[in-house]
């Protein structure tokens, strides 16, 4: 049989051979390609974001405006679901079998070995119920998430909110953001999002085939910590707000208080506001669509998107820009016939018949004619040609901040309607015209839109006899309290300090002096100088619009009310600010009960059946004897 | 005769030292598969390892009772054996348990016996029997013919539970005849089949045969001189068009789809990492990750967790190659293939030809084994579930190959003995 022993050679050859090409193929996928090694990380390293908590806001004195509260994510792994009663499930978490059947089916499609959300930010009380039973389903558990929680529910406007990133966002954020994330979409969240949204950990955690986590890659050598949001000391003042809040319920308009030395925003309210508290949570979507759909548009920040022409609260930046070009001093006087002649035929209508009226007088007893003759020399008699006139008082008056954007940390500010010399030219077809063809914007009419930001900011301007820093609503930035520069820088608007004087005393002859327009809203120990307006509405009943800073020496605010559709400066907003001044300068309100009431419960909303009551005595006389009425000013074509 | 003393004396230790190796390296390896490193212990004996443990020791105890055993015991008994063997696997067909598709067990208390492991040893000695009787001649027809009876019978038996990975296994006698003087061309038809199989699946059969007329041609021209060998090859070009279709056929219209998927992502036909492909892909990324010197004992990310499924039985060679790297992989396979020589040198230095044969049926059937299981492992062999010989987890299949082998070992110790 041994004839075919040389078989043996074969044999071991083949032996060899296959042996060897086992291990050329095993040098090349071990040794030669990493490919697998690339895919086992893959396999096994998931990277898990550490989410920090979002930066805390408070208020001037520290006082929390939004904090941060622990909301739980029911997460659920489908394939390791086991049966289980749905019913009371369902029961637990408060949702119906439908809604259960669905999300399930989400989860499942999206993968049935990885967590997805079942159900988004349970409360804390359906948690506690649901963590005990927790054992009793198999498969879900429950993830820790930090939702934003506004205490006092203020502030709505100014804070704005966050929510889920879009795609959009997630394409342009470099990859800082994930599907789910949140950031912020309004207010501060938006415009101070990447102090407040912190900085993300990582955790490298390794898992296995099923997904499940089994400590962390490497013992977490290249995990990462999340690092918390800064906090924000807002310039808000909470009482304040919460009273502004308050006052502008059910009326339509705004609130802001400016502290004139530093151009912090005391308070900032848009009316119809809402309570922050509704974009948070599983309502949120729903609530979101009921605010979108409202019609009062409380979803609209009118402190700065709402554009009114200011009325004759602009009789104050007349006045000062008049004295600084020269045209006019304190003394200078103008007879008031009861209107301004201009044109050939153009009457400018005033309230009353003011007489031999100096600028003091001009601005208590807010004299149109006054100004009619005061624009009409700056713009025609002013050594040139009226077109560069107009140019030179468009310059001075956008130095007060008129016209463009303050450049408040808010998005979404609008810049307000300061006309150029070319939209008249355009509109008259040629550079030759002169004050009277723009008359109205001496008394602060036409063509001019000032948001109650700029408002509040010219008289922070008049506070401070010539200069104005940036309105701001964030005063220090996380432990070390930084000031962002931009608003440490001084901004001039162009009027020599003396020039203020006078004006201011009008303006304190408003409040102070029986006979002044806002003679109602005198506040006992302090002198508010202030300025009504009333502002023409061609959609309805005029707005109500009053400005004014207090105390007169070292003044701590300065204030800009607008309430729509609520007549006269007045009736309405003078008395709002009244109580805001009073109430932030000696933290209490000496006014009585009903002067208060009669605001508080006032429903100036359109259409509203109860009708507001008008002020009692003194205040009805006021409205009687010294309110202000601005006829309509058609601007006559030749 | 023979006294205790020279029974250990004349036992090959060299096989008996590799043969213990590659147990130890299993063992660490199956530890090392269902280590959880949350839970860390080392003798346990509720987990596999643990089992595997009690596996080795009583399988080094039935090695050493077969070494006491008389050696012509086997010759004389293989009928035996062999006829146990088929009513086992008869038996299995009726009451055993089927597990993963296959009904190939039956459960006796706690372990579980698959007959089909023990099918190999027995149809080894039969056929050693047979071809070695002084009146058989290989080259006869008839002798053939009887060889290929031996082998088939358990074979379709154990088709039917359907375990084809294990039936296969059997067709690796080819080189036992082969070395007994089956006529090499039997070897060059079987390479030259599968080359067809793999390029008929591969391709479209009309390209397939086009290619196989210019080849034929090509012979044809250069032994234009030869008409025996035009023959050779006008019959040949034949039967490889005949096999072209019938494979055609058979893998387009018999074979299961799970096995046509099989063999579709290991031909690169198909790329699909999660589904069919899924276990192949795992199992290269856990050897792959290893590199050259392998992540360390019990470091192993892909087969600590889960990702090669079957880890510590059909594909333990993942948590060799993932976690002892190139290096670890080399050892292995020379132990594996310093094995198969030496089983070989021994084969040949029997004066019986009884051994001798049987020898070469253990060399097969572990050649085989060794190399469709790390074939398969690192993507050469479509996933056939076979275990690899020693490392695998397992009570049965480590037994068996340890029957195998320690039959050899003693037969050879007895070869000075009287034939």
């Amino acid at each position: 049989m041994n004839s075919f022993f040389a078989r043996k050679f074969v044999v071991q050859g083949i032996f060899i051979v296959i042996a060897i090409i086992l291990l050329a193929r095993l040098f090349y996928i071990q040794v030669i390609t990493d490919e697998y090694i690339l895919s086992a990380e893959n396999n096994v390293i998931r990277r898990l974001p550490v989410y920090p908590a979002r930066g805390v806001i408070l208020d001037r004195k520290e006082k929390i405006l939004v904090q941060n509260e622990p909301v739980y994510d029911l997460m659920v792994i489908p394939r390791e679901v086991k049966p289980f009663d749905t019913l009371e499930f369902c029961k637990l978490i408060g949702i119906d079998k439908a809604r259960f059947d669905r999300q399930f089916k989400k989860a499942k499609s999206y993968s049935p070995y990885k967590a997805s959300i079942f159900e988004k930010q349970l409360s804390v009380q359906i948690y506690a119920s649901f963590q005990e039973r927790l054992s009793d389903f198999s498969g879900f558990f429950v993830q820790n998430r930090t939702v934003r929680r506004y205490p006092d529910s203020l502030g709505a406007h100014f804070l704005g909110y966050i929510g889920e990133v879009n795609q959009k966002v997630i394409a342009n954020s470099n990859g800082f953001y994930n599907q789910g994330d949140y950031h912020g979409i309004t207010g501060v969240e938006k415009s101070y999002e990447e102090l407040l949204r912190g900085q993300r950990g990582v955790q490298n955690l390794m898992v296995d085939a099923l997904n499940r986590p089994k400590g962390h890659y490497a013992d977490g050598k290249y995990d990462t910590v999340a690092v918390a949001g800064e906090h924000m000391i807002s310039s808000l003042d909470k009482e304040l707000q919460g009273l502004g809040e308050r006052l502008m319920k059910n009326k339509i308009g705004s609130i802001v208080a400016i502290e004139p030395a530093t151009g912090e925003i005391l308070s900032f309210v848009s009316s119809p506001g809402y309570d922050p508290n509704l974009m948070v949570g599983r309502q949120r979507g729903n609530n979101y669509m009921a605010l979108l759909n409202d019609k009062y548009k409380p979803m609209f920040v009118r402190p700065i998107q709402a554009e009114y022409p200011p009325g004759s609260i602009f009789k104050v930046v007349n006045a000062l820009v008049a004295q600084q070009f020269g045209v006019i001093n304190d003394k200078t006087l103008f007879f008031c016939p009861g209107g301004y002649r201009y044109g050939r035929r153009g009457w400018m209508g005033c309230t009353h018949v003011h007489g031999a009226t100096n600028l003091r007088r001009s601005i208590q007893g807010s004299c149109n004619t006054y100004y009619g003759y005061t624009y009409a020399r700056m713009i025609d008699q002013a050594g040139m040609r009226p077109v560069n006139a107009y140019k030179r008082w468009r310059n001075a008056v956008s130095a007060f901040g008129i016209g463009s954007q303050l450049g408040i940390d808010l998005p979404g500010e609008r810049r307000g309607l300061l006309p150029t010399d070319e939209l008249y030219t355009k509109r008259f077809k040629s550079d030759k015209w002169g004050s009277s063809y723009t008359i109205s914007l001496s008394i602060g009419q036409g063509e001019l839109g000032i948001t109650p930001l700029q408002m509040a900011n010219v008289m922070a301007i008049v506070a401070n006899r010539g200069f104005f820093y940036k309105p701001h609503l964030i005063k220090a930035i996380g432990d070390k309290k930084v000031v962002k520069d931009e608003f440490t820088i001084k901004n001039d608007a162009g009027i020599d300090p003396k020039y203020f004087e006078a004006v201011i005393q009008g303006m304190s002859d408003v409040v102070n002096q029986g006979g002044g327009t806002g003679y109602y809203s005198k506040i006992t120990n302090i002198e508010m100088c202030g300025k009504t307006g009333t502002v023409q509405n061609p959609h309805g009943k005029d707005h109500s619009v009053f400005v004014a800073f207090a105390p007169r020496v070292n003044p701590k605010i300065a204030i800009a009310v607008v309430v729509e559709n609520a007549g006269f400066g007045s009736t309405w907003s003078a008395p709002i600010a009244s109580l805001m001044v009073e109430k932030y300068l000696t933290d209490s309100i000496s006014r009585p009960k009903y002067y208060i009431d009669r605001l508080l419960e006032a429903n100036l909303l359109p259409g509203a059946t109860v009708k507001p009551k008008a002020p009692k005595k003194a205040g009805s006389d006021t409205v009687n004897t010294q309110g202000e009425i601005n006829k309509p000013i058609a601007l006559t074509t030749r | 005769m023979n006294n205790q003393r020279s029974l250990f004396f004349n036992v090959d230790w060299f096989i008996i030292l590799t043969y213990l190796a590659l147990c130890i390296i299993g063992w660490f390896n199956i530890h090392a598969a269902v280590y959880d490193p949350e839970n860390p212990s080392i003798i346990d004996l509720d987990t596999n390892y643990g089992k595997q443990l009690i596996f080795i020791v009583s399988a080094v105890i039935i090695g050493f009772v077969i070494l006491l055993l008389d050696g012509k015991f086997f010759n004389a008994f293989s009928p035996v054996f062999y006829g146990v063997t088929l009513l086992l696997l008869v038996v299995v067909l009726i009451i055993g348990r089927n597990v993963g598709g296959n009904q190939a067990w039956i459960p006796i208390g706690n372990f579980r016996l698959q007959p089909s492991e023990f099918a190999k040893f027995a149809t080894c000695l039969l056929l050693a029997r047979y071809l070695s009787s002084s009146t058989v001649k290989v080259q006869e027809i008839k002798t053939q013919l009887v060889a290929a009876m031996i082998i088939l019978i358990p074979t379709a038996l154990i088709l039917l539970q359907p375990d084809a990975g294990s039936a296969l296994t059997f067709s690796s006698l080819i080189l036992v005849l082969y070395r007994e003087g089956l006529s090499g061309y039997f070897l060059v038809i079987e390479g030259l089949a599968i080359l067809l199989f793999i390029l008929t699946v591969l391709y479209n059969k009309y390209y397939v045969l086009l290619g196989l007329m210019a080849v034929v041609g090509l012979l044809v021209y250069l032994f234009r001189k030869n008409r025996k060998m035009i023959t050779v090859f006008a019959i040949g070009f034949f039967f490889s068009i005949l096999f072209v279709f019938s494979v055609d056929f058979a893998y387009n219209s018999i074979l299961k789809p799970h096995q046509k998927n099989r063999i579709d992502v290991i031909l690169g036909k198909v790329n699909d990492p999660r589904g069919v492909g899924y276990n192949l892909n795992q199992s290269k990324i856990a050897i792959g990750s290893g590199g050259m010197w392998g992540k360390g004992y019990l470091q192993g990310t892909q087969t600590k967790y889960n990702f090669v499924p079957e880890q510590s039985t059909d594909f333990i060679f993942c948590t060799v190659g993932e976690e002892w790297g190139f290096a670890g992989c080399s050892v292995v396979i020379g132990l594996y293939l310093f094995l198969l020589l030496r089983i070989v040198v021994i084969a040949e230095r029997q004066r019986s030809a009884f051994s001798r044969i049987y020898g070469y049926g253990v060399a097969s059937i572990l050649f085989f084994h060794f190399f469709i299981n790390i074939g398969m492992t690192i993507g050469l062999i479509p996933v056939i579930g076979i275990p690899l010989p020693f490392l695998s987890y397992g009570g049965s299949s480590l037994w068996s190959f340890t029957i195998l082998l320690f039959i050899l070992l003693k037969l050879d110790s007895n070869r000075m003995g009287i034939i």
